[in-house]
């Protein structure tokens, strides 16, 4: 297999780079991550699926950010307050360090010139940001900052060295055409969660690439059964915005209320009658004209399908449904090994949705707040010790390219629509994903398992389609994983709702970690005792 | 999802082939780029935004195609109103400091 073992100069790449760290995803966690190994002295590359400043969920929704002042009792209030929600697997030791480290980062940004709005004691209020001027201003910091950043450059697999350390990745050029290779001494995945191609708003480049190529090399995810995240949006429209749903109320279709349905705790009454009736929402709550013009500053692209489809959102009611943001809203992924962002396979780090977010929000969070705040630090922590790592390596050659699912040498010709069709029957539906059984768990494993073998053996496409068809197979081996963790875990904790165990067992207040691609391994690890004992719930 | 490039009032700059997460456009020497991969289009609304001459419209709509004139959007007013509303058109840029998520009642 000689063409799978790269050799430098062997002419087999359009575009070959030797840098210190390699940062994989231009989304919040990928620019802080190559900001900050670059101002620790490491030369960094950075490449995107599309283009560093616009591509992900962030740029074009925006969000909110857990940024708490180090005021003891401001911060205790903030991290008790989603512990009891998350099922009780986060941990202070990891929250601590990711306020101290989003509050630090974010006031930089201020001083960058992000343009926080004032209240009328003329004070900046930094607990949001609007996407595009967020991700733009970055996307320029980490340009200026000297970071060496390929746009519409997917990066496909990673290679490794004779170490067994990851020693960088390769990819192709989407415009430009060809492919590339980075050699690098350690390597960040950054390249956020997957949300399945649902349309989510700015989600359909989260397609879980990261988790894939990771597992290839060994690593392990965590917290994959926390991943029946699914927003409300307008049934027309991709704006996935769930806040102002706060000051909704919901309607059948001959118009009578649909008791207790909210976009917080009643979001499963909406979801449950979704199953057998269109829902419909009205802003009802939203009474006076300044509260509406609020609403408006604070969320602009919210308004944006209800302006260009001439509805009025507060006296008019418009159909809605949920769509799976799978662990973009959800928690699952990489799992990491320490503050330093590690995972277990040696130069591989991660961080921002592309990792397990349990050690701050357990099994629940929700869009932006505390995932923005994790891609913010986690971003900066993986940074700095991907730096260090890679400074202090001495150098070895590539030996192998580890991409399998797509690779294969005698190519099986499978239709990609098909499967990513088949993928998003398995995931999609509320009555398998949302609402978990056994039964339909099961029903839905085998046939992501046929699909896996499937792709396993696929192969011999051309560089675009190579593109599709990793993308195809990083969502089925997340679904998989999804699937095989909520089967093991028989109990209903955060977001994984299971019908047939309705209650929270004391006895699996733990984590499950996943492992493997052909076969998938699940065993439990413990997580530190709570501070406020779960039986006290 | 993109619907319309208003090929008079485009400048050939290419942005929105740049920064389009999905890669829907492709750029032709020599003119407006076109929408290549219509389908591919997520409705992230990034090209209208970073488009600094409002030459495109995407609908709220991922899923269908409504095929659009730039006449229909003329009409209804709609070229550059998301990037009026964020501040980064010129006449609004003292709207890029309004951000009133703070104002929301908890």
């Amino acid at each position: 297999m000689t063409e799978r073992d790269p050799t430098p100069g062997n002419r087999e790449f359009s575009l070959e780079i030797e840098t210190d760290v390699l940062v994989v995803g231009g989304g919040p966690a990928g620019c802080w991550a190559a900001l900050n190994a670059i101002s620790a002295g490491a030369r960094v590359v950075l490449v995107d699926k599309g283009h560093c400043g616009s591509s992900g969920a962030t740029a074009s929704a925006g969000t909110q950010i857990w940024y708490v002042p180090p005021d003891p009792r401001e911060r205790e209030t903030a991290m008790a307050s989603r512990e009891a929600m998350g099922g009780y697997l986060s941990e202070r030791r990891w929250m601590v360090p990711v306020l101290d480290k989003t509050w630090e980062s974010v006031n930089r940004l201020a001083a960058w010139g992000y343009p926080f709005p004032s209240n009328e004691q003329g004070i900046e209020q930094r607990i949001s940001v609007q996407g595009p001027e967020y991700m733009r201003l970055m996307g320029r910091k980490v340009k200026n900052a000297g970071v060496r950043i390929l746009d519409h450059s997917p990066a496909l697999e990673l290679v490794r060295d004779d170490t067994g350390a990851i020693a960088g990745a390769t990819g192709i050029r989407r415009q430009e055409g060809g492919n590339w290779i980075v050699r690098a001494a350690a390597v960040i995945m950054a390249a956020g969660g997957c949300a399945f191609m649902s349309k989510a708003l700015g989600c359909d480049v989260l397609t879980g690439d990261g988790y894939l190529m990771a597992a290839e090399a060994g690593a392990e995810l965590s917290g994959m059964e926390f991943s029946s995240a699914y927003a409300i949006s307008p049934s027309f429209a991709s704006i996935t915005k769930t806040a102002l749903y706060r000051f909704a109320r919901f309607y059948r279709e001959d118009g009578t209320l649909i008791e207790g349905a909210g976009s917080a705790r009643g979001r499963s009454i909406i979801a449950r009658t979704l199953l057998s009736e269109p829902v419909y929402a009205r802003l009802d709550l939203a009474e006076t004209d300044a509260l509406k013009a609020i609403m408006r500053r604070a969320q602009p692209n919210f308004f944006i399908p209800f302006d260009r489809r001439g509805i009025d959102p507060f006296t008019e009611r418009f159909p809605v449904t949920l769509r799976l943001d799978g662990t973009v809203r959800g928690t699952g992924g990489l799992r990491l090994t320490g503050l330093d962002c590690a995972t277990t396979v040696p130069g591989l780090y991660a961080a921002g949705d592309n990792a397990t977010r349990e050690p701050i929000c357990g099994g629940f969070t929700g869009g932006g707040s505390h995932n923005a705040a994790w891609a913010i630090a986690t971003g900066a922590f993986a940074g700095t010790a991907a730096a260090k790592f890679a400074l202090k390596k001495k150098p070895s050659p590539v030996l192998r390219r580890l991409g399998r699912a797509g690779y294969a040498e005698a190519a099986r010709e499978l239709d990609t629509n098909a499967a990513l069709q088949a993928v998003q029957q398995a995931v999609f539906p509320l009555d398998v994903n949302y609402f978990r059984t056994e039964a339909a768990l099961s029903r839905e494993v085998h046939r992501l398992d046929d699909l896996w073998e499937r792709l396993e053996t696929s192969g011999g496409v051309s560089h675009l389609d190579l593109l599709r068809l990793r993308e195809v197979a990083a969502m089925t081996a997340t679904a998989r994983w999804m699937y095989r963790a909520a089967l093991a875990r028989t109990e209903t904790r955060g977001m994984h709702r299971r019908d047939d165990f309705s209650k929270q067992d004391p006895a699996q207040r733990h984590r499950l970690i996943v492992s493997g691609l052909g076969h998938i391994a699940v065993r439990p690890e413990p997580v530190e005792e709570p501070i406020f004992r779960e039986a006290a719930e | 999802m993109i619907e319309v490039i208003d090929t008079e009032t485009c400048t050939d700059c290419n942005l929105c082939v740049k920064v389009c997460p999905t890669n829907v456009f492709d750029a032709i020497a020599d003119g407006p780029p076109v929408i290549a991969r219509q389908g591919d289009c997520q409705t992230c609304f990034m090209c209208e935004v970073y488009c600094p001459v409002d030459s495109l419209y995407v609908d709220p709509d991922p899923a269908n195609s409504y095929g659009l004139t730039v006449e229909n959007v003329k009409q209804a007013n709609l070229f550059g109103s998301y990037r009026r509303s964020i501040g980064w058109a010129k006449e609004t840029r003292h709207l890029r400091r309004v951000d009133d998520h703070f104002r929301l009642p908890q």
